[in-house]
Parts: C-alpha cells; sequence; structure tokens
C-alpha cells in the first residue's frame, strides 16, 4: 500500500520543481536551439531565457510569472492500492496544489470561467485536472505535474482521410504561423499533435504528445516518427524564431500521438508547451521511496495498444 | 548580458521625460527604475467602468503600466512573497487602454505581444506612450529579481491577488524591449513582415482543409488579435 503523507509531501515537493526547474531534456534542446539561431532579437531572447533558468534554479522561484494551470496525471501498477484509496489520493493532490501555490509561490491563475471568483490557490471546480493511467503488472505509484500555459498555441480541426498529409501540414503550419506571431505561443516549444481519436480524445492526446514526451523521444512507429522529423524540419522553416521575431526555431521538438477514429475522419490538434516546459515526475513505492525523474515515460506499448488483450512482454513487467 | 554586437541596452525611469522616450528605437533593450504598478482587466474594470477612485496618485506616483499577475502571496503577517513576473498578452485590453492612458497618464505600457501599429498611432503617440515587451516569453526570474520591494497591494480583496494592483519598485528591472516607437512604428509587425516573404514556400506542397470553417482566411498576413 502506498503512504497517503508520502503522496502529499512528494506532490508538494514536483509542484515546485516544475515551477522553478526547466527539464533537462528541453534545456539541451534549446541550448542546441541557442547556438544555431542567427536572427539578432530572437537570439537575444534565446540567451536571455537560458540566463532565466539558472536565475529560477539560484534563487529557487518560478521561471516565468505565468505558472500555467497545474493539473496531474497519475500512473499506477496493476497492483497498486493507496492507503485512503482513491479519494484520499485526490484530496492530498488538491491540497499540494494549493499549498505550493502559497508556498513556492505560484500565480493563483484558477478562476471561475463567469463569476472570475479566485480562491488564491489553483484549487476549483474541476481543477486542478486529474487523469488516470494504469501499466499492467507491479506496486507503484506515479505522480507527474505538468503546469502548461492555457491561453495561446493550441487548436483543433476536423480534417478527413482525403486531406491526406498536405492537409495535415498546412493546418499545422496555419497554427504554429497563426499563434507565433508576436510569440504568443511562448515559442520555441515542443509542439505536440494529436490525430484520430474522437474530438475529445484528439485534444488530449495531442496535449500529453506535447507534456508527456520529451524532447528527442520518437513513435514507436517508425513511420510516425519520420513525419515527426519531417514536421519538426517543417516549423522550422518559417522563418519565425522565439517572440515571433526573425528566426530559425519556433519548434524544439514535435511529438505525435494518434488513436483509432471514425472511419470517415483524422481529426487533429496541435499544442504548443512553452519556453518554461513546466513537468515533473516522482515514482513512490510501497516502502516510501521515491524517485524523481523528468520523463513522465507516459506512452509505453501498454498505453498505444492495439489488441482487445495485452500480454505482458517478457522481462516488460520490472521496467515499466 | 549580451556581446557587444547585441541590441542597444538603456536604462529607463518608470517616470520619464518626453527627451528619453523619443530616443527610444524598435529592438532596443530597456531596463527600468521606479515605481511600476500592475493593472489589466479587474484594475481596469474597476477603475474606468465601476469609477472606483484610484488608490495611488498617478503618474506622478508612476507612469508604468504593466500587464501582470505576479507569482506572489501575501504572508499571514501581511507581507509580501513575490517569486517571478511576467507579462499577460496586452491586445485584449485595447478596450480600456485609451481612456487609461489619457486618465493616468501612463508613458509606459508593459506586456506581452505589443498592441497593433493602429492602436499605437491612434493613443500612445498622441499621449507620447511607448510599448515595452517582456522578453521570451517568461524571463520571470530575472524580472522577479529587479523587484526591490512590494509597495503595496491595491484592491486584494476586490479583485482577488491575480488581478489586484501590485505596486513594486524595480531597481534595473528586465530585460524589456522595446515595441512602439515615438511614430508609432510596431517592432512585431515589422517582423512579420519580414516573415512573410517566405511563407509562401513553406506552405507549398500543402492544401487546405476540404471542410471550411466559417470566418477562414488564408491571408497570412492576418493577424489573431486585434
Amino acid at each position: 500500500m502506498i503512504p497517503i503523507d508520502v503522496i502529499e509531501s512528494t506532490a508538494n515537493k514536483l509542484m515546485a520543481k516544475a515551477a522553478i526547474e526547466i527539464p533537462d531534456d528541453y534545456l539541451t534542446g534549446l541550448k542546441k536551439a541557442a547556438d544555431s539561431e542567427d536572427g539578432d532579437l530572437s537570439s537575444y531572447v534565446l540567451r536571455a531565457m537560458l540566463d532565466n533558468y539558472v536565475a529560477a534554479k539560484e534563487d529557487g522561484r518560478a521561471m516565468c510569472g505565468d505558472t500555467g494551470t497545474p493539473r496531474w496525471y497519475v500512473k499506477m501498477g496493476n497492483e497498486t492500492t493507496i492507503e485512503g484509496g482513491p479519494i484520499a489520493l485526490e484530496a492530498a493532490l488538491r491540497r499540494a496544489t494549493a499549498d505550493a501555490t502559497a508556498n513556492v509561490p505560484l500565480r493563483p491563475n484558477r478562476v471561475h470561467p463567469l463569476w472570475r471568483t479566485d480562491h488564491d490557490n489553483n484549487v476549483g471546480i474541476g481543477a486542478p485536472e486529474i487523469e488516470y493511467g494504469y501499466e499492467p503488472g507491479d506496486e507503484w505509484i506515479d505522480l507527474i505535474t505538468v503546469h502548461k500555459g492555457g491561453l495561446f498555441g493550441t487548436d483543433y480541426r476536423m480534417l478527413f482521410p482525403s486531406d491526406g498529409i498536405e492537409g495535415i501540414k498546412r493546418f499545422y503550419l496555419d497554427s504554429l504561423v497563426a499563434f507565433g506571431k508576436r510569440g504568443l505561443a511562448c515559442q520555441p516549444a515542443i509542439i505536440g499533435i494529436g490525430l484520430g481519436g474522437t474530438k475529445d480524445s484528439c485534444m488530449v492526446l495531442g496535449k500529453r504528445a506535447a507534456c508527456l514526451r520529451t524532447v528527442g523521444d520518437r513513435n514507436s512507429d517508425p513511420r510516425i516518427a519520420t513525419l515527426e522529423d519531417e514536421l519538426k524540419e517543417l516549423g522550422n522553416s518559417i522563418g519565425m524564431g522565439a517572440m515571433g521575431f526573425v528566426g530559425k526555431h519556433m519548434v524544439i521538438d514535435c511529438n505525435i500521438e494518434v488513436g483509432y477514429c471514425h472511419t470517415g475522419g483524422m481529426q487533429m490538434s496541435v499544442h504548443a508547451f512553452c519556453l518554461s516546459s513546466r513537468r515533473a515526475v516522482a515514482r513512490i513505492f510501497p516502502d516510501g521511496r521515491v524517485e524523481h525523474r523528468t520523463d513522465p515515460d507516459w506512452f509505453t506499448p501498454y498505453q498505444r495498444r492495439e489488441t482487445v488483450e495485452w500480454d505482458l512482454p517478457a522481462g516488460h513487467a520490472k521496467s515499466a | 548580458m549580451g556581446p557587444s554586437s547585441g541590441p542597444r541596452e538603456i536604462r529607463l525611469s518608470t517616470t520619464p521625460d518626453k527627451a528619453d522616450l523619443d530616443a527610444l528605437e524598435l529592438g532596443d533593450i530597456v531596463w527600468l527604475d521606479g515605481l511600476i504598478y500592475t493593472a489589466r482587466e479587474g484594475v481596469y474594470m474597476r477603475a474606468l467602468d465601476e469609477g472606483a477612485p484610484l488608490p495611488i496618485d498617478l503618474p506622478a506616483a508612476s507612469a508604468a503600466n504593466f500587464h501582470c499577475s505576479p507569482a506572489a502571496n501575501i504572508r499571514d503577517d501581511g507581507s509580501f512573497d513575490l517569486g517571478a513576473v511576467t507579462a499577460t498578452a496586452s491586445f485584449r485590453f485595447a478596450k480600456w487602454l485609451p481612456r487609461w492612458i489619457e486618465t493616468t497618464g501612463a508613458r509606459l505600457i508593459i506586456g506581452k505581444g505589443g498592441m497593433s501599429s493602429k492602436d499605437y498611432k491612434d493613443y500612445f503617440v498622441p499621449n507620447g506612450a511607448i510599448y515595452l515587451s517582456t522578453v521570451g516569453y517568461g524571463t520571470g526570474a530575472l524580472l522577479g529579481r529587479g523587484v526591490e520591494t512590494v509597495e503595496a497591494v491595491h484592491w486584494r480583496d476586490e479583485l482577488g491577488l491575480a488581478q489586484a494592483m501590485w505596486v513594486i519598485r524595480a531597481n534595473r528591472m528586465g530585460p524589456f524591449i522595446v515595441a512602439s516607437d515615438r511614430t508609432g512604428a510596431c517592432l512585431f509587425e515589422r517582423e512579420n513582415a519580414k516573415i512573410a516573404a517566405n511563407l509562401e514556400k513553406v506552405y507549398e506542397g500543402t492544401k487546405p482543409a476540404v471542410l471550411k470553417r466559417l470566418g477562414e482566411t488564408d491571408d497570412r498576413s492576418d493577424e489573431m488579435i486585434g
């Protein structure tokens, strides 16, 4: 059984880590971009961002004043039980979100959509979102927090099989150009693309592709991996850089996730995870041990399964 | 920060003279000294739509309006804990800005993404105001370092922490980029125009979606704002 107090204290640490520490994979990607950027203004911006990550870590203050909309992705091994059950888990995550908002501090972004009521703690109706995933075997719980910015850089479109790859490229470019101007998307970003599913799950897939995969990671389907490379290069050939200034870097990486969709359609969503790609991950074991990491490792073979039954591949259980 | 070949860097008071503002060129980097206040839709609605009297003396105290909600908290003992500060997108405030600039004498509007050159020519230039953009966006920690003290937080109970008017003392706070000038020229529109020339080539080999959307445009010089 996973101790609930460890869940809450770990969740508190993750909230701070996500806000303050830029994940290594994104940092490496951005440094590479900064090294080859030759637009004078966009190059200045990238160097300022690199200084900013150092300042945030040195001071223990949030990287960005807009600390996004905190949310949780929770994944469990099939044998996992939680002290107090799922209700206690959700209460612990909501409490940690509220406490960290005051203690880091984060910006209390969450308000009622109509009455603009602000609890000053990022907790409210449906906030923070808590989403779940499961893996075969073992007893552990992964807590993943993502604090994605919420206003610009995301779009959805119903495409059809006849739109094809050319239609996918068009909507991708439209999204990057539209939100890239004036830097509204806070690029260069990790671009996540959802293809297929249904309208709502397409949005979920694209968001997870942006937030739950790392820079340099490739889809396990080699043809999708090739498309990821192609779209990354296409985005970086627009001629637009940070803040919409002339430059070579819009896209630090492009990740695509797919889901089976209606036979007549090809849903597509595009999501930009910003210059302060806030994500933090920890795995907690029943003995109270906590392992921190920055790779959510969400899209396992099990998450991308295509068939009815699931046979655990040999050796997969321990490395999940 | 920045090699000598980079943009020009300037220190500027938050109650600047006309001559200081006239000297600014698009793309200059600015570091601010003096009092800055945050004001966005909450403050604008309360002051302009509801007519609540301003809690500080503007522009005597400050002529610098930051479109910002800080990542900050007020401790139980009333002291302030301010971490990172960054701007929010300004185009959404065009409804209130002409009256705000006119009534408060704001000379520096600081935010994200700038306004259109039409906004600049219509009410920035006639009032001698300049737009400064934050950098990144998201140099929140660097900007936070430039905040010497939080002087006051007004309308916290009425508007909540994020929308309240935070009055901060800046000490070489920055970097900011000059995004409009004395003639109303717009840095972002200048960059858009340079990029536009390449867009046709990038779009080659793509095709428009078979299902159109109402109001859709393929004019790539269009912007999402304004």
